[in-house]
Order: structure tokens, then sequence, then C-alpha cells
């Protein structure tokens, strides 16, 4: 059992402050990602954690214990980067049985061979063993990479935004190979990426992280229903969460420059907020409280998005199937009540009761 | 206003054909997006109704009449790349008035087509600024508008949304149809995203190894592919296509469920067979539903939640996986045995020999 804690990292290089008082924590077998637009020290974080860059302030333990004096090696991680970085003119399995038969290890031949049997097996590169890498897809190439991290068993799984390159239907089928994998073999995984499709679909736990900060830490779950502020709201979802300027009256919400109104909730709201709306809590229905101009209609097939205008608010709709309303329409609609969301002027979540 | 027109135009390099004879009609006011994966014609086809490439075959015809060997200023088409090639050293305004300059126009016209557009793409702020110092998105509206101000009988556009980021590609894509809403200028947009084709499009050409696999509106291509391209290049994920055994009327998918042909399916699939028994079905992944009386059953390989909705990932008959999209509240742990059932509308059949579409006869 292992668990890796990183307390009050600071990262400085000469012009930024690429972390500032970073902490959180993993558990064995969980798969962790940290999410977060370019620039966010995600990367900086990784390499901090293998050793590769020193942190200014803070530590990094494991099972309690500070792995700061280590070196690399000594931490037991394994890297999967974007780039494959394989060796082109060795074989897949060469490749593969490449970390094990280094002079640390001094692995015997017959279980170097199992091991990358098993590994081979278990990411369907089985058929590509005697091929030279550079004659693989791009696909293949990131199965291989991942296959000479999993070979080699480590404490820990670094990956550094591994589908990235891939095209979108290779990206998606090997989203689905990397969670099962990672679920079924109980590795430990932190998993870095700006894709919020990415972090929702594969994470256990997520932490955003947004100019070298922390802004929030917890399930796909929380991190949809109940983001912390607006960043963390605008971030994950597609399309975006709509955000109205609102205010509240005698118990009532009224949005700005629009005959949006909705009975308050039990919390602490102040004379004006922002309220979000998650295109998928708009529904359009015949008897529904509100009207909206259909100003433009996007048909992706499995759903359909709604370009609406209310009074002076643009608002997007995300509809099942393919969508019965015309562009021009007058349409009523309903929104889902339970499921709305209110930020402060700071765009912090606003919680707690009502006094 | 323009209508095109593509009669066996194809493009061979020595031996090789980077685009097959293709017959195409575009309608005026109609927005076409030619979509395909890279290398497959698409944007060399986008090329020769421009004039930049030469056909090695076939006629081109705009508004009826034959262009096929005219010099591109000579076809009044506007081109827009996905590199915004804008000039680095004129500033916004002097960027978009470039090609009436060149035409010799007077300034005041100019400066009303200027005004007209750049309040269409709400740039009016930007127009003293160099291009560098522009967003990304920013560039494209100007180069869009520098396209839109030659009031052109029709727009080319090259992956035009290509280098933006994802949310920057949504509200530009939602910005470009606006456009097209409100000018109805004909259009023919290359893209290799399947989401941007059916968002836009009027109708999608479907393209891969320089052919042509399917034309049709984005519901066609969607709910009815021509072929198994298609059926996997639409969607996110694809389509679902499992293998099946044909007998007495009904599919068998390996030992883990059956199910008798949908209403129209059974003298469509008999004929096309023709005595084979191997047949391919589809679905998407909206039209399968767990449910504990289901006729086919397998075993959850993974779940992933997207937000909006959850997809599970269920292995049937050993190693094929399906998607099947699902509300929210769907979760299991890995290895759940589940059992779901199949809309039977939205069930299509697939010949494996030829790989197309099976087409049922009409009700």
């Amino acid at each position: 059992m292992s668990r890796f804690e990183l307390q009050h990292i600071t990262k400085r290089f000469p012009t930024v402050t690429a972390l500032d008082d970073v902490s959180f924590s993993f558990e064995h077998g969980e798969f962790f990602v940290l999410l977060g637009p370019t620039g966010a020290g995600k990367t900086t974080t990784l390499r901090v954690i293998a050793g590769l860059e020193k942190q200014d302030e803070g530590s990094i333990l494991l099972d309690g214990h500070a792995l700061d004096s280590y070196t690399p090696a000594e931490r037991d991680v394994a890297f999967v980067f974007q780039q494959y970085s394989l060796y082109p003119t060795m074989t897949v399995y060469d490749n593969l049985a490449f970390p094990l038969r280094s002079p640390m290890r001094n692995t015997p031949e017959p279980e170097i061979r199992k091991k990358v049997d098993e590994a081979a097996e278990k990411l369907r590169i089985t058929q590509l063993l005697n091929r030279k890498t550079a004659q693989l897809s791009g696909g293949e190439m990131q199965r291989v990479a991942i296959g000479r991290a999993i070979v080699r068993a480590p404490r820990l799984f670094l990956m550094d935004e591994p589908l990235s390159n891939l095209d979108a239907k290779l990206r998606e089928s090997l989203r689905v190979e990397l969670k099962h994998l990672q679920k079924t073999q109980g590795s430990t995984t932190l998993f870095v990426t700006h894709d919020q499709i990415e972090a929702l679909t594969m994470a256990d736990r997520i932490a955003v992280l947004n100019e070298g900060r922390i802004v929030q830490q917890g399930t796909p779950d929380d991190i949809y229903d109940k983001p912390g502020t607006t960043f963390v709201a605008q971030l994950v979802g597609t399309p975006k969460i709509n955000l109205l300027k609102a205010g509240r009256q005698d118990g009532t919400i009224h949005v700005v420059d629009s005959g949006l109104t909705v009975p308050a909730p039990k919390l602490p709201l102040p004379e004006s907020f922002l309220l979000g709306i998650r295109p998928e809590d708009i529904r359009p229905d015949p008897k529904g409280a509100f009207t909206a101009n259909v100003n433009l209609i996007e048909p992706l097939g499995v759903e359909t998005i709604l370009h609406l205008r209310s009074g002076n608010n643009s608002l997007v709709g995300l509809v099942p199937g393919m969508a019965a309303q015309k562009v021009g329409e007058e349409i009523r609609f309903d929104i889902v009540r339970e499921k709305l969301h209110f930020f402060g002027s700071d765009g912090a979540r606003i919680v707690g009761d009502a006094r | 206003m323009a209508t095109i027109e593509l009669r066996k135009v194809e493009k061979k390099f020595g031996d090789l054909h980077a685009v097959k004879p293709l017959d195409l009609a575009i309608k005026d006011g109609e927005f076409v997006v030619l979509l395909g994966p890279s290398g497959c014609g698409k944007t060399t086809t986008l090329r020769m109704i421009s004039g930049l490439e030469t056909v090695t075959g076939g006629k081109i015809l705009l508004n009826g009449k034959e262009v096929t060997w005219n010099h591109p200023s000579e076809r009044d088409l506007a081109f827009v790349f996905q590199f915004y090639a804008l000039y680095s050293h004129l500033s916004v305004r002097q960027n978009i008035a470039f090609p009436l300059q060149a035409q010799g126009m007077k300034k005041q016209d100019i400066d009303a087509r200027l005004k007209e557009v750049v309040d269409i793409l709400r740039i009016p702020h930007l127009l003293r600024a160099r291009p560098g110092k522009l967003s990304g998105g920013d560039q494209q509206r100007v180069a869009l508008a520098r396209a839109l101000v030659r009031r052109p009988s029709a727009f080319l556009m090259d992956e035009p949304l290509g280098a933006l980021d994802a949310e920057l590609r949504e509200s530009m894509r939602a910005e470009i149809k606006n456009l097209h809403l409100a000018q109805h200028a004909t259009t023919v947009y290359v893209t290799h995203d399947q989401i941007e084709a059916m968002a836009m499009g009027d109708r999608i050409v479907v393209m891969s190894k320089a052919e042509v696999q399917q034309v049709g509106t984005p519901m066609e291509v969607y709910y009815d592919p021509a072929n198994l391209f298609v059926a996997r290049f639409i969607g996110s994920p694809g389509m679902n296509l499992v293998k099946g055994r044909v007998s007495q009327g009904a599919v068998h998918i390996g030992d883990c469920g059956r199910s008798p042909f949908p209403p129209g399916w059974n003298t469509a699939i008999t004929r096309a067979l023709d005595g084979r028994d191997e047949v391919l079905m589809g679905f998407r992944p909206e039209a399968a539903r767990v449910n504990g009386s289901g006729s086919f059953s397998g075993e959850v390989y993974t779940t992933d939640m997207h937000g909006a909705y959850t997809v599970l990932h269920v292995r049937i008959c050993g190693d094929e996986i399906v998607h099947i999209r699902s509300d929210r509240q769907t979760s299991y742990p890995i290895g759940t045995p589940v059992k779901f059932e199949l809309n039977p509308d939205m069930v299509r059949f697939f010949d494996p020999r030829t790989e197309s579409a099976i087409r049922r006869e009409a009700p």
C-alpha cells in the first residue's frame, strides 16, 4: 500500500512562480488527474514528483516518509509522455524489455519474456512484438510507450498528456483501454491533461490547477455538479455552462434583462450574483415557464445544441437526439431548478444556509 | 449568389488518384461540408474548385458556366485558410480593405463595405491593431472579414478553425454558421472534425481514400450511414458494429443474444446476403438501453462520466466492446453483468463483404 502526499509545494523559476503552495494526496490504486489550462503548472508538478525538478519549498511524502532526498531512480516512478520516445530501430519487444534489461534490475530473460507477453496482451499489441517501432501508427506507438511503463511495475505512473497527439477516434478508444487497464491492474496513476473530457471520464479524483494553484479537488461528480468557482464551472462541460447576471428580490431570483425568474433557494445570496445553468438543464417544453428565440441549431446526431436568445441574454441549451425546433422560432422552456449554480462577484460558489 | 457543380472531377498524380471522379451539385446558398480524415482528398477537391489546383479530368461549373480552366481570380470565389495569411505589416483595416483596393474601388465605397463586415463580425474596435497582436479567434475573424468584404459569389473554407483551441473552435463554429444564416452565401467548408461537419453543414460529403463515401444531410449520415466507414467516422463514439449470424428471421450475436429483425428488414437482408449468413449489426450508443430483461448480455468494461451523461462500455461475446449512452445515475463496477435492449427503429445492418449498408424496404 502506498500513499503519495504533496505538502505545500512551491516552485519558482527566475521569472515566474510555477507552483504556489500546492498540496494534494492520492492513494494506492487511485487514478488521479491534474486538470488545467496550458501554463497552469501541471507538468512542473509531475517533474517535481519524479525528482527531475527540485521544489523550493514543501515536501513529497510516500507513506509518511519524505522522498525529497531520493534520486529519480530511487523514487521508482514511470513516466509516459505525449511524445512516445521509443527506440525506432528496436522491435516492439525490445522496447518493452528495455527497462527490465537495465543492469540495475538484472532480470533473467525468461522472466522478461513473461512480463513483456503479459503487458502486450493487456494492451492488445501481441501481434506487433516483432515489428520495428518506426513502422507503427501513432496509437500503436502510444500503446507500446504505456507497455514499457507497465512492465516495470513501478510504484507510480506519471502520465503527461499521453493522448494529446492522437486523433479523436483513437483518443476515445485509448481512453477506455487505459481506464480499464488501470482499474484491473490497480496501479496508481497521476495523469495530467488540459482536456476536461479526459479528466471527467478517467479520473477517480481530479485536482484543478490554475496559475500554479489548486483551485478545487474532488470526484468528477463533485467538479461537474458543484464547481467551486466560475473558472472551474467554465472549464468542465461542453457546451460551456451559461453564466447570467442575476439579482435577488423578495425571495425571487431575477436574471438581468430577461424574463427568467426562479424562487430563491435557501442560500446566503447577495443582491447581485451570477447564476449558472448547465446547457442540459435547459429543457424545451411547450408548457415551460419561459420563452426564447431560437438563433441557431447545431445538430450533432446524438444531441442537438440550441443557441437561444431570451431577453438580452444568450443561452445555450443541449437536447437529446435531433431537435424538432427551427431557427427563428419562439420556444418555451423550463430549467431544472435543483441544478442551478450561484457564484458571488469574486467568482466563488455560494454555499451554506441562508440566514 | 452561386451554384457550383462538379462533373466527374478527378485529380491524379501519376498513377495515384488524389481524388477519384466525383459528382457533386451544390445549390445556391447551401453550406456543404467536405469531411474526412487527412489524405482523403477533401482539400484537393476544394483547391480544384478554387482553381488553385488543376483537374486531370472532368468539369467544374459555376452558375452553370464552365470554369474548369479559368484562373482563380476569374472565378469570384473567396478562400479562407486554416492559417490566417494576414499581412503582418498592415493594420486590420488595411488587411480587410486590401482586396477592394486591389480592385480599384473608391475610398468611400470601401469604407461603407468595411463598416458592414466589421459590424457583422463584431471587430470595429480592432481596426487599428496589427494582426500579430490579436488572439487566434480575432485573427480568424479578420481573415473572414477580408473574404466577406469582397462579396464573392461563394466561400471556400479550408479548416478555418483547425488552429484554434477547443473552446474557441466551438464559439467560432457558431459565429460562422450565424454569418451564413445572415448572408446565405454558398459555402464549401473542409474539415476532418465530424462534430464541426454535423453542426454546420446543410449537407455533408464524407470522403475517404480519394472517394466520396456518402453525400447527405447530418441526419442521413448519422442515422443511415451508407457504409461501415461512415458509420464509424460519424458520431463520438461511432456506431457500434457487432458481428451477427442470420437465422430464421433473427440475428444472433454470438452466444450473447438474439433479436428478431425489426419490421422491414427481413427481405432486404435475405436478398443482400444472397445465401450467406454473416451480417454486421449497427446501432448508435443511444439506441441501447440497459434493462434487466434485455435480449443482449455482456459485462461492464468501464464506465465514463461525461458531465451531462454517462457512457457504459460493455464487453459482449468475449472480445467486442459496445458503447451505451446512459443517464448520469448509471454506474457499475468493472465486470458487472448487464443486459440491454435495442430500439428496433435505430438498428442498422451492413454486408460484411461489401461493407455497404443494407437498405430496408420502405414501410
